[in-house]
């Protein structure tokens, strides 16, 4: 039979592996490669934070207080200006970058976490632990996330654990869903009986055949979910219920320039400006994943 | 591969398989029973290839999942080398009962190399080192008609003749006694069906295989097999040596397939099998014979009466027409 290798079709292999073709996508893809670069450097700032802040985000200078940025004829001793309590705002932007990806991170991870399990297991088992985890899902989707955050946040008092907590506790809506209805879909496929029949462990079906196919989602939901989680940090930091001062928190940034609104209209507008890109950065790259790592059916 | 192979311990055996779903209808539907596979007893013995041939939703497939370990039958046994098998020895099965699945397009992970794939099984029951299962899939893969470079590649990078061939490999690497084929060439284009069909053919005279061939194409069937059973609404209503079954169809729904097979010449169309073109609603199988509403030359009786099976020289047949003790072939061709 080893005459068949010699069969010049059968030894055709064409066009690139899986992973050159992703390669070759992402590197094709605009929006995906300005989000991701964007957000590295968020993150970069976040992590260099000490080094980069010109300033102690705490430091109160009441006689430097509500100096302008530079654009508006401020010094460059405080690039972007002083706060209220004469603290500098690029320090304490810098600072918040922290807050908000460590929330965003962390929050995603959780959430993430329960929400994967839960969706794997409701689609792969299907039956009563898909009845249950339905239910469970229904039962979330029926809480409005900032109520349940104002109660929780009101009984246990505001601060960044809690926030991250209750975050995490309360976004795995999206993952179930879409974990759920992935599983569903690669479950049914004819590897995932092969595997069976070859004598697999369910654990192990589930990591090594359908985790591999339906982690694309995964990344595309933590992406999604991540922005949310900043967002809604800087909505609860808003309304006086998430971070408390004088932790620096974008969010509380433009809570206490709020009353300056009308006459210091940048003490908003740039906290404002830097969570809209951190937040249009994050989405832009999970949209692109979404593009980019579709599967193979598409050409 | 004769009658004489009936002497020895058959190497796959079913005695009075049973397979019942509840199928729910609507919210507040009462569950009812639908009997996808209904008291079906086969024997095969070693080296032999039986085809089992029918159409979509006779209850072929779920066949397959019972023997390899995927359902448990609601009734009934399945004996490996005499030896019952329960579908909690889902490991131990595997070693000696393999699938090769229909779409090669689907049976193969996209996320993993041909040799994580092909490999899958040495893995799963500890045999070897990475080195010697390396070795394994090199070796099986040359088997298959594949060059070992194949290796590395993914699944996305082969044409459907070549998937196939994987997916044989790893079927074959545990060097199995039985293989399930459910229709393994369904999937594929003309000219690549013949080489997988022909590659099947040496691989079973080269390992001594026994194949279970699920096929609807009977043309594929009489190339291969050397028994066939032909099911309907989950019974064996015909089950013989192929070459009986070709010459001297007895069950009229025999009859109606073998008129059903498509002629070369395009100037014929599709053939007319009198069958109409209803299946009958599964959850609700007619009374008496399940074939009658469909069958030409039903009587009175099989309204009423459901048959049973009749010995024919080479295996049984599942008809009235056959009455108790007539075995001879009828005329009704």
């Amino acid at each position: 039979m080893s005459d068949m290798t010699t069969d010049p079709l059968l030894a055709q292999i064409t066009g690139p592996t899986p992973g050159q073709l992703l390669r070759r996508r992402i590197f094709g893809h605009q929006g995906l490669l300005i989000g991701a670069v964007v957000l590295a450097l968020l993150v970069l700032v976040a992590l260099f934070a000490p080094v980069l802040a010109p300033h102690d985000p705490y430091a109160q200078n009441l006689l430097e207080r509500m100096q302008p940025p530079v654009f508006l004829g401020g010094t460059w001793n405080h690039p972007l200006g002083t706060d209220h309590l004469g603290r500098d705002y690029l320090s304490r932007l810098i600072y918040g970058a922290r807050v908000s990806l460590l929330i965003g991170t962390i929050a995603a991870l959780i959430s993430g976490l329960i929400g994967t399990a839960m969706g794997v297991a409701a689609g792969y088992f299907g039956g009563r632990v898909d009845a249950v985890v339905t239910f469970l899902i229904n039962v979330r989707l029926a809480m409005p996330v900032v109520l349940v955050a104002l109660a929780v946040v009101a009984i246990m008092g505001g601060s960044l654990q809690v926030v991250i907590v209750v975050l995490g506790l309360l976004l795995w809506d999206r993952f179930a869903v879409v974990m759920r209805s992935s599983t569903l879909q690669v479950r049914g496929r004819e590897y995932v009986a092969a595997a069976r029949a070859v004598g697999c462990s369910t654990p192990r079906i589930l990591l090594s055949e359908i985790m591999p196919n339906i982690v694309n989602n995964l990344i595309v939901v933590v992406t999604l979910e991540m922005a949310h989680a900043i967002l809604l940090e800087a909505a609860l930091s808003f309304l006086g219920l998430g971070v408390q001062p004088p932790t620096p928190s974008w969010g509380l940034m433009v809570s206490e320039g709020k009353n300056m609104m009308l006459f210091e209209p940048w003490m908003v507008l740039i906290p404002g400006a830097v969570l809209f890109v951190l937040v249009l950065a994050i989405n832009l790259m999970g949209d692109g994943l979404r593009d980019v790592t579709a599967p193979e059916n598409r050409s | 591969m004769t009658a004489t192979s009936k002497a020895e311990t058959p190497v796959l055996e079913l005695r009075g398989v049973t397979k019942t779903y509840s199928v729910k209808q609507g919210l507040f539907g009462t569950a009812k029973p639908l009997t996808a596979v209904n008291d079906v007893s086969l024997s095969l013995g070693r080296g032999q290839v039986l085809g089992l041939v029918g159409e979509s939703g006779c209850g072929k497939s779920t066949l397959a999942k019972i023997l390899l370990g995927l359902e448990a039958p609601t009734q009934g046994e399945v004996r490996v080398d005499g030896e019952r098998i329960d579908a909690a020895d889902r490991r131990k099965l595997a070693r000696r009962i393999q699938p090769i699945f229909q779409d090669p397009y689907s049976s193969l992970n996209p996320r993993k190399s041909i040799e994580d794939i092909v490999s899958l099984p040495l893995l799963v029951h500890d045999v070897g080192d990475s080195a010697s299962r390396s070795k394994a899939v090199r070796e099986i893969l040359d088997i298959v008609g594949l060059p070992a470079r194949v290796m590395q590649t993914y699944p996305s990078q082969m044409s459907g003749g070549q998937r196939q061939r994987v997916a044989i490999a790893r079927a074959l690497i545990m060097k199995p006694e039985i293989v399930i084929c459910d229709e393994p060439t369904s999937a594929l284009d003309v000219s690549v069906q013949s080489q997988i069909l022909n590659l099947l053919g040496d691989l079973r005279a080269e390992f001594g295989l026994t194949y279970l061939f699920i096929s609807h194409d009977l043309a594929v069937v009489e190339h291969l097999a050397t028994r066939v059973a032909v099911m309907y609404l989950g019974r064996i209503v015909e089950e013989t040596q192929v070459a009986d079954l070709f010459d001297t169809p007895r069950h009229p729904y025999t009859q109606a397939l073998l008129k059903s097979v498509l002629t070369p010449d395009p100037g014929q169309g599709v053939p007319d099998t009198e069958l109409g073109m209803e299946y009958p609603n599964p959850i609700a199988p007619p009374p008496g014979c399940h074939f009658h509403p469909r069958c030409p030359v039903a009587m009175d009786k099989c309204r009423t009466d459901r048959p049973y099976p009749v010995a024919t020289p080479d295996g049984h047949v599942e008809c009235h027409l056959f009455g108790g003790e007539q075995t001879q072939p009828t005329k009704s061709a």
